[in-house]
């Protein structure tokens, strides 16, 4: 399995702060997995997106495995 | 005599806390400063809010003040750097951040905060939401964080 950890409003569109999805996963694959208004939502530019804690530079080339952690990150609010 | 070891404290807490608390044995630690400068930010008492909130994502958050710390130190001559952030569920009132910075002359002193308060408000990984009437809302990020932001840019 693969957690996809959803922070800030990315949370309320998935309706729980994390999920479990069968790996393995690449973008077309997640947004597939995910319900319509959060997949939609991750496609925005300013939504970023880690594996295993490194930011992706490019989401397209999403790559998850079993056991890797996903983690959907809507721009900060700040401190 | 001994080079100074930089001193640095950075923290991520779940609990409300006392920045007197973490300010004085700061500045005690910090033997033969010349000056230090703090910064204390609090949950503002806006009109309506009943409680403020912040997430954050352990993989990136903690590490992020980290390398914020490791700039600050490049930029500036700093012979103490104190970063606590809360995380978790604040009331108005409460201390949500507090840094310190303590250095030989108090202009790297007063930057130092200066550039680490911008980039926490700005750029670092948390996501805040406030309860309004009972419901909660998310707080987007403002147009002024990264005006405050670009001063260090140039």
């Amino acid at each position: 399995m693969i957690t996809v950890v959803l922070l800030g409003k990315l949370a309320d569109l998935a309706g729980a702060p994390a999920l479990q999805l069968a790996a393995p996963l690449d973008w077309a694959g997640l947004k597939a997995a995910l319900p319509a208004a959060l997949a939609q939502a991750i496609d925005d530019p300013r939504n970023r997106v880690a594996v295993n804690g490194a930011l992706l530079a490019d989401k397209a080339a999403l790559a998850a495995g079993a056991g890797d952690e996903i983690a959907l990150l809507p721009p900060v609010s700040g401190g | 005599m001994a080079a100074h070891v930089p001193m640095r404290d950075i923290r991520l807490l779940d609990q409300m806390f006392l920045p007197g608390m973490l300010i004085g044995p700061f500045t005690q630690a910090n033997k033969g400063l010349g000056g230090v400068c703090t910064f204390v930010g609090e949950v503002r008492l806006d009109q309506g809010v009943e409680a403020l909130e912040l997430t954050h994502y352990e993989p990136l958050t903690l590490s992020g003040m980290h390398d914020l710390a490791d700039r600050a130190f490049a930029r500036f001559e700093l012979m103490g750097l104190l970063m606590v952030h809360r995380i978790g569920l604040m009331r108005p009132g409460e201390p949500i951040v507090c840094v310190s910075a303590a250095a030989l002359h108090r202009r790297d002193a007063i930057d130092a905060v200066d550039f680490c308060m911008d980039h926490l408000k700005s750029a670092a990984w948390f996501w805040k939401r406030e309860k309004r009437a009972g419901e909660w809302h998310w707080i987007e990020p403002r147009a002024q964080d990264a005006v405050d932001l670009a001063r260090w840019h140039s």
